[in-house]
């Protein structure tokens, strides 16, 4: 079930967390609503929820197609899971998650064998099924989560809201939840939106990503749009490590540091000031001067990892980031202190603030 | 190996804490508590069976009793609702209301009795309302309910306090989410997680009624059989120097209250020990 949402704003006394948001869930995919904190995106998601109301002149939050903004959050059957688990602490693992079935009016409230069987099914797809008995407080972390997770789905919701789900988890215990969450969206597809301020989480886990900042959206696409193809300077930055010089644009080319290089980006923008974005692994190493690269000299050196992180400066003092491969890195038998060309391989300006108002 | 230990204290070792703890509860509390018993074997069982059951006595004990659990029933109720108020809403004068919880800790209780019989007597400001309707607060048992649940009050509501802080919002926006209706969050989630909590204010706020004594009897009038409370009843014996009499019923209110105090601590046990340790 798609989620739309039109044009919703919400303010704290004078403080604008959503400036007017509309945003599109896309059917049995996982979203992942992915900004820093303050972003607007934990209140985003309480909206849809139903757990925030938002503003007077708001949108509609539909739900395919049927408009719920004017339902509870007890009528719009969303499953919602927590950062901190919520879990009913007096309950067993098995009452916490039946709690969403015994709740139901009578009439509606499955048999007691039906919801058992439920219940055992729901542990079993979330690989507890021996831990029925148990207390919230004899599980770790990311078994409660897990639980939290069965309870959610227990009530058959049309969509799955997810607010930090392995926010409070370790980080060896978060990397193996989401692969898992993952393989497990891919079993039961359910339409489910997450928050996150973990970009990593983000474009492994999710099919969409929104990238929020200062309470709007910034960028919607896959997560190889928004990581190769960012919008803004802001998604640029956020995504990612990447080196920020300032630099002009005059007759179609980029100019930073001493360097001059054309740019397909640069054609279409005015002359000015700009800011000139290069991610670490677009930068080259060379022994020999060539036009187009900057001479720099090595000033540390982080090897421990797939490729080796060089922190270079210039002789001007402008220090930035190189990832090179461990084998350029022994070939080139690189060391603190040694010279080298660096040279530029792609890199990125955003339109200023002048072509966005003429536009 | 001098010193074999297992853990780490700051405390110095378990022997001498233990030792420390039993002769100061000794002290304080079990020899004078065996002293009573002992004074009271002076009747024999006869007599002390014949003492007690004495009309005048049986009711007292009944006024005692009854009055006691009707306060902190009262209190239990709506000492969660203040202790809800107070900590789940922030509003002005809040640290002020929060201080005047603890008054009727503080206030002497003759003070108290005094205080609530000039407001709730028939010339009283809430006495002259109540008079109309046919309810008469003052000398009469419900005066001693009045006062009995005035300095009650806080042991509900400090008790209960530190265990609503750690309810989170989280927990009814989880259950509200998953489909319940208010009633049923708060009968299902919010009540259960604080029930032992509220039994333990229940308790003390009971076991405190049942001693109390000084700000009861200027609001009771301390009619015999009708409102005269057992407290007082020792006194009175005390002062016609009937010491056998006065430790009789001593003994029936320490063994009955003791009684008591272990139910509900088997109860408490029962609703807390659930999400503890082990099931």
């Amino acid at each position: 079930m798609s989620i739309t949402v039109e044009n919703i704003s919400k303010s704290y006394g004078a403080f604008r967390a959503l400036k007017g948001v509309s945003l599109e869930v896309p059917d049995a995919r996982i979203t992942a609503l992915l900004g820093p904190s303050g972003s607007g995106k934990t209140t985003l998601l309480r909206i849809i929820a139903g757990l925030e109301a938002p503003d007077e002149g708001s949108g509609p939050i539909r739900f395919h197609q049927e408009d719920v903004a004017g339902r509870r959050v007890q009528e719009r059957r969303v499953g919602f899971v927590f950062q901190h688990y919520a879990l009913f602490k007096h309950m067993t693992v098995f009452e916490n998650v039946a709690f969403g079935l015994r709740v139901r009016p009578k009439h509606e409230r499955p048999e007691r064998a039906v919801i058992d069987r439920k219940v055992h099914d729901l542990l079993q797809l979330v690989q507890l099924d021996g831990m029925a008995h148990r207390y919230p407080s004899q599980l770790s972390g990311g078994q409660r989560q897990r639980v939290a997770l069965a309870r959610a789905l227990a009530v058959e919701p049309r969509v799955l809201l997810l607010d930090e789900p392995f926010g409070a988890l370790d980080a060896r215990v978060r990397k193996q939840l989401r692969v898992w969450l993952r393989r497990l969206h891919d079993e039961i597809a359910i339409t489910s939106l997450f928050v996150t301020h973990d970009q990593d989480e983000a474009l492994e886990v999710a099919d969409r990503v929104v990238v929020m900042n200062e309470g709007r959206i910034e960028q919607a696409g896959s997560p190889e749009e928004v990581f190769h193809d960012p919008a803004t300077e802001f998604v640029m930055n956020f995504l990612g490590h990447v080196n920020v010089f300032d630099g002009r644009i005059e007759d179609g080319k980029v100019t930073f540091a001493s360097v001059q290089v054309e740019h397909p980006d640069a054609a279409h923008l005015h002359a000015g000031p700009t800011r000139v974005f290069i991610r670490p692994h677009e930068l080259s190493l060379h022994l020999l001067p060539r036009s187009d690269s900057l001479p720099a000299r090595v000033t540390g050196i982080h090897a421990a990892g797939p490729a080796v992180r060089l922190t270079l400066a210039t002789e001007a003092g402008l220090v930035f980031s190189a990832d090179v491969s461990q084998d350029v890195y022994r070939s080139l038998k690189v060391a603190v202190g040694g010279r080298f060309w660096v040279q530029p391989r792609d890199l990125r300006v955003f339109p200023g603030i002048a072509d966005q108002t003429r536009d | 190996m001098r010193w074999p230990r297992r853990r780490h204290s700051v405390l110095p070792g378990f022997g001498l804490t233990l030792g420390f703890a039993v002769v100061y509860l000794s002290l304080v509390a079990l020899i004078p508590m065996a002293a009573l018993f002992l004074r009271s074997r002076g009747l024999g069982w006869g007599g002390f069976w014949e003492t007690v059951t004495t009309p005048r006595v049986l009711a007292a004990c009944r006024l005692s009793f009854g009055a006691a659990l009707i306060a902190a029933t009262i209190n239990a109720v709506f000492g969660f609702v203040v202790a809800w108020t107070l900590t789940r809403y922030r509003f002005f004068g809040r640290r002020l209301v929060d201080a005047l919880i603890d008054l009727p800790f503080a206030l002497p209780t003759a003070v108290s009795g005094i205080a609530l019989t000039t407001i709730y007597a028939p010339t009283g400001w809430l006495g002259r309302a109540l008079e109309p309707l046919g309810i008469k607060a003052v000398f009469s048992p419900l005066g001693v309910v009045i006062a009995l649940t005035f300095i009650g009050l806080p042991f509900v509501v400090r008790t209960l306090q530190p265990a609503l802080e750690d309810l989170e919002v989280e927990v009814e926006e989880a259950a509200a989410s998953l489909g319940a209706r208010r009633r049923q969050t708060f009968r299902r989630v919010i009540l259960p997680a604080v029930a032992p909590a509220l039994l333990t204010g229940f308790a003390l706020a009971f076991a405190r009624a049942l001693g109390e004594y000084g700000s009861v009897v200027f609001i009771s009038g301390n009619l015999p059989g009708k409102t005269e409370i057992a407290p007082l009843l020792i006194v009175t014996q005390l002062e016609q120097y009937d010491y056998e009499g006065a430790t009789a019923i001593a003994v029936l209110l320490l063994v009955v209250s003791f009684v008591m105090l272990l139910v509900i601590n088997a109860l408490q046990r029962w609703s807390g020990g659930r999400h503890a340790r082990g099931a």
